[in-house]
């Protein structure tokens, strides 16, 4: 295959686009498992509800914003619902019992959405945000959208996490569970909002997954999540810089070796072998900073580096 | 016995020997796995082009079970670099990479996979042959649980640490319970090319995966009754709940979801002690 310049660029942007799409999924699984210690499996059903809720509500009242929202709220509120009535009262056992109760969560998702709107899924009425620009490589407004969205949703939790005090109790209690509940944080709290932030932000990523496909199925959620599940891994679990940047690293990745390698694999092994490569390289993740043995110090502060050096 | 019931059997067959393969992973030697079909995809796969080249079951069981062993033995050896939470996902991985691999090379048929895999001895009554390698899988389990192998399994998968501390090579008692483990779920997987007479990549995804996993949890890590029970129970299940229809995966994932939310110990435990309890109570 000869170099071709406009091809790496389109391939890049694509790479973007997706890795966009991938942390903002990736990050609620990283945010569950820092805290946790559980593998959301369900998590996947909760992007694919995001995105039903993102066209139906589309379709019913003619705003996308309004369904944006409603979605993210929705959503939220099913992931705080799961963590209650699903992980809250099996903590104390080994994580794989979390894991297929998750997993079956998850199937009665699929197959609720498969259920309520039928086999093929749900499209809008009127596709969302279409058209392209150029602009060095062709991008629909639809992708610049989900990218957009990304660096807001990001930029919205790193304030909230740096400058509130619902924010600042829940670095503390990722990083020192034990020491933020002796200072009066209210673990429970925590983990509903760290539920509801995880799962709010899945839900955009199914609401613009939908733009972009303008379609929904029930099975939707199940591959980017898988992915995310790879994503935590390479950006060292639970660490929220390293998960963001893995799956920008993976966006990219992907879009490359799906044209390079797809004689020896499909898109989706590219990023699993990715993946294995880094286990096999750096078993603690590229971006893990302490040891596996730093037992739950989960580097959520070094995402949100506090403003004055108060964090030793 | 109708068709319907020996095919039945038959699956019931396949799954209790992937569930007790994958118990002496994960339930003994405590190394979770979330990539178990891939080593039953190897063993059909080896099946379905060995059997296609006219060899008999005679050849390509033992194929399928040296092959998939082979494969688990290389998963092992990367999987004695990470642990816990990290090993899980890095079968996770290493199970989409083969489907993966299978998927995109033609010679193993793509993504149609491959079919008219010719019908082996005694395909009459193979209900009765997967009984008999159930049966046999079953053994070997057994025979591994109670002998000095075991103990060391459960020691490494009770306390790692601790198992080093008193002198057991944790590094190959790992490696020879993946080995063990593969090369029996490569049988499964050689039976299961007979069963359906075509393999496709799909068989051998994630959800299945995870459905082993399933069987093994829901009876109750480490039981080999348990693994055998939870087996036939979550085969048959969706065939049981077929009055629900079109419903039966909603309620199979709600059923499996309140099994570990109400018994996270897996079934077979409690039934122990319910057993126990009324005998008790009979005896008084």
């Amino acid at each position: 295959m000869t170099f071709n310049v406009g091809l790496m660029i389109e391939l890049a942007v694509q790479g973007i686009i997706n890795g966009a799409l991938y942390a903002m999924v990736a990050i609620g699984l990283a945010m569950v498992f820092g805290l946790l210690r559980i593998l959301h499996i369900a998590h996947a059903g909760l992007f694919a509800v995001g995105g039903y809720v993102g066209v139906v509500v589309t379709n019913a009242s003619g705003s996308f914003a309004l369904a944006l929202v409603t979605a993210m709220l929705v959503v939220g509120l099913c992931g705080m619902l799961i963590y209650r009535f699903c992980y809250e009262p099996i903590l104390s056992k080994p994580p794989y019992v979390a894991l297929i109760a998750s997993v079956g969560i998850f199937l009665a998702i699929e197959e609720g959405l498969r259920l309520v709107f039928g086999d093929y899924g749900l499209t809008f009425a009127r596709p969302q945000l279409p058209g392209s620009f150029h602009l060095v490589a062709t991008v629909r407004y639809a992708e610049l959208a989900v990218v957009v969205m990304a660096v807001v949703l990001f930029t919205a939790l790193a304030l909230f996490a740096r400058h509130t005090r619902a924010g600042m109790a829940w670095r503390a209690t990722v990083s020192e569970p034990a020491m933020a509940s002796s200072f009066g944080v209210d673990l429970r709290r925590v983990r509903y909002l760290n539920f509801f932030i995880g799962s709010a932000f899945a839900a955009a990523a199914g609401v613009m997954v939908a733009v972009l496909n303008n379609v929904v199925e029930p099975h939707m959620g199940a591959v980017p999540s898988y992915k995310a599940l790879a994503i935590i891994v390479i950006g060292g679990f639970g660490n929220l810089q390293g998960t963001l940047i893995a799956a920008l690293l993976l966006g990219i990745v992907e879009a490359y070796g799906a044209v390079f390698l797809s004689a020896w694999l499909d898109r989706d092994s590219v990023a699993f072998a990715a993946m294995l490569a880094v286990l096999m390289l750096r078993p603690q993740g590229i971006f893990a900073t302490a040891g596996r043995s730093g037992g739950r110090r989960w580097r959520i502060g070094e995402l949100f580096r506090p403003a004055r050096g108060a964090n030793p | 016995m109708s068709a319907y019931e020996a095919s039945l059997l038959t699956l019931v067959a396949i799954n209790v020997m992937l569930a007790l393969s994958l118990n002496l992973i994960t339930g003994l030697c405590g190394q979770v796995s979330l990539g178990h079909a891939a080593f039953f995809c190897v063993g059909a796969y080896s099946t379905a082009l060995l059997a296609k080249a006219g060899f008999g079951l005679w050849i390509t069981a033992p194929v399928s079970i040296v092959l998939a062993g082979a494969v688990g033995i290389v998963i092992g050896l990367c999987s004695l670099r990470v642990r816990d939470d990290f090993l899980a996902i890095a079968t996770m991985g290493a199970g989409f990479l083969v489907v993966g691999v299978v998927r995109t090379n033609d010679a193993l048929g793509g993504e149609l996979g491959i079919s008219q895999i010719p019908a082996p001895f005694l395909h009459d009554v193979f209900w009765l042959v997967a009984c008999v390698a159930a049966l046999a899988v079953g053994t070997v389990c057994w025979w591994v649980k109670q002998s000095w192998l075991g103990y060391a399994f459960e020691a490494v998968g009770a306390d790692e640490v601790a198992a080093r501390g008193v002198g057991i090579d944790v590094a190959h008692y790992k490696l020879a319970a993946f080995a063990i483990g593969t090369g029996l779920a490569g049988l499964a997987g050689c039976l299961y090319a007979y069963y359906l007479t075509s393999v496709g990549p799909e068989a051998f995804g994630f959800p299945v995966s995870i459905m082993i996993l399933a069987m093994v949890v829901v009876g109750g890590m480490g039981s080999l009754v348990g693994s055998v029970l939870a087996a036939a129970i979550l085969t048959l299940l969706p065939e049981w709940i077929r009055f629900v229809n079109d419903y039966k995966l909603l309620v199979f994932g709600l059923l499996l979801f309140a099994t570990m939310r109400f018994f996270p110990q897996g079934l077979y435990p409690p039934l122990v002690g319910l057993v126990r309890t009324v005998s008790g109570r009979g005896r008084a």
